[in-house]
């Protein structure tokens, strides 16, 4: 199926990260790993992600293999620590303008074809955006994903392959996992530990 | 060449006070603002025309950069109150004025010093009409693309942010954006170099040929003025755009819509 080379294992550190008045936040997500992140509506969980993917100001510190995110472009970080909105966004007509090559290997694992590449931007579902949206920053390799909400819009069978997708893709490549989901059953399923953001900051979920 | 005397300009005038008195006939809502723009084109050009006859008489350097100086500011201000979001801080008042300065000011002093060469180069007669049509030329140009990109990055925030999430760099993200802007800074100085002649005789040239100038030097000077526009636009337009695309991002390549203030009214 899909051939991938081994990247050197990837740790995310975050260390006292204060953004948009909120934090201070600490997490530590170890090569390989998937952690769920809970929290409720408001308490700032794509605020923290954005944060970490350094779209946004941010104070503390936030590093990649004890480098920090001031060593990489700016570019270069985003790349490897990929965001994944809950909401994607497309700007050209077709879809394969959006891609940096005319193959994806992620395409068939997702349900899609090579003929996907000509499709029209504007008669995806929203569930097909989604995907394609997967497989759009899986094409950059990265070493962290932080996936925001990213089965809200899919049907049951669609959320099944996506999560054993990510699954595949991190224990091939052992990229860290940051899942914010607001199923429960979806977070006991695929992290492997359970954070719950509040207004304090992030504590370890143990229920 | 006729001079117009008193009463020719007062017929003229009998013209606009009839057009105002038939908006407040019609209901139009329009005579008060026609009878104030039409009050301030007889007193502003009035003053004017007072400073040009000064300047021509004193030929003085001191005063070409003064009386610039303030066409300058004029300007800057012009193209500051046409932005629906403008830069917060003096960026909002200094990115145009900035980028009106290098290019209309280069541009003036090349051809003063090269095509038309004057003696001296700062002669006013020349050199104020000249900077006058590149200023009102440019300043329409940097208010268009300027107000373009800012409105349009501020409708595809989100479009801008996914792609720096895919690892684009700050102006790849805004690429197509800038390209429109640019394109509507520099439509109307095309559109109207595409149209001289054809659609319409040029202000500066019908101008030359009532003051009794041969039609094909009052020609030459127009296609000089033409071109000298738009050059001028372009590079004004240009500097403009690179520095309010770098103003939209900061240093680690983020969409800082902050910097942009809400809109007018």
């Amino acid at each position: 199926m899909v051939e991938l080379e081994r990247p050197h294992m990837s740790t995310l550190n975050v260390i006292d990260l204060r953004t948009h008045e909120r934090g201070p936040y600490s997490l530590s997500i170890a090569p390989g790993e998937c952690v769920s992140l809970r929290g409720d509506s408001g308490s700032g969980k794509s605020l923290l992600l954005r944060a970490i993917a350094d779209l946004d100001p941010h104070e503390g510190q936030v590093l990649l293999d004890d480098m920090p995110v001031t060593q990489f472009t700016a570019p270069q970080w985003r790349k490897q620590v990929a965001l994944l909105p809950a909401e994607s966004q497309w700007w050209q007509d077709e879809v394969g303008a959006h891609f940096p090559i005319e193959e994806c290997s992620w395409f068939e694992p997702l349900g899609f074809g090579t003929e996907t590449m000509r499709w029209q931007v504007s008669r995806l579902s929203s569930g097909e955006k989604q995907r394609l949206a997967l497989a759009r920053i899986l094409m950059n390799k990265p070493r962290v994903l932080l996936l925001d909400e990213p089965t809200a819009s899919l049907d049951a069978d669609n959320v099944i392959t996506v999560e054993k997708l990510i699954e595949k893709y991190r224990c091939d490549t052992g990229a860290a996992v940051l899942w914010v989901s607001h199923d429960a059953q979806q977070a006991t399923r695929v992290g492997n530990r359970h954070l719950q953001l509040t207004t304090e900051g992030i504590r370890e979920d143990t229920a | 060449m006729i001079t117009l005397s008193a009463v020719d300009l007062s017929l003229a005038a009998g013209l606009v006070l009839a057009m105002a008195a038939l908006s407040w006939r019609m209901q139009l809502g329009l005579s008060g603002q026609l009878l104030i723009a039409g009050t301030r084109t007889v007193v502003q050009l009035l003053l004017i025309g007072l400073v040009l006859k000064a300047l021509f008489a004193n030929v003085d350097l001191l005063w070409v950069t003064g009386i610039s100086l303030v066409m300058l500011l004029a300007a800057g201000r012009e193209v500051m109150a046409r932005q629906q979001r403008r830069f917060t801080g003096w960026w909002g008042f200094g990115m145009g004025t900035g980028a009106m300065f290098i290019s209309s000011f280069a541009i003036t002093v090349l051809a003063l010093t090269t095509m038309v060469a004057t003696d001296p180069w700062y002669d006013p007669q020349y050199a104020v009409p000249l900077l006058g049509m590149l200023l009102g030329n440019t300043m329409s140009g940097i208010a268009l693309a300027l107000d373009r990109l800012t409105t349009t990055a501020w409708q595809q925030r989100a479009i801008i942010e996914q792609r720096l999430m895919l690892g684009a760099a700050r102006l790849d993200a805004i690429a197509e954006i800038r390209r429109e802007a640019m394109r509507s800074g520099m439509m109307p100085i095309i559109n109207s170099m595409a149209a001289a002649g054809l659609v319409s005789l040029p202000g500066m040239m019908t101008g030359q040929i009532l003051a009794g100038s041969p039609p094909l030097e009052a020609v030459k000077y127009q296609i000089l003025i033409m071109f000298l526009i738009s050059a001028g636009t372009g590079f004004g337009v240009t500097a403009a755009l690179w520095l309010a695309s770098k103003r939209l991002f900061d240093d680690r390549d983020r969409l800082r819509l902050d910097k942009l203030s809400g809109p007018r009214r």
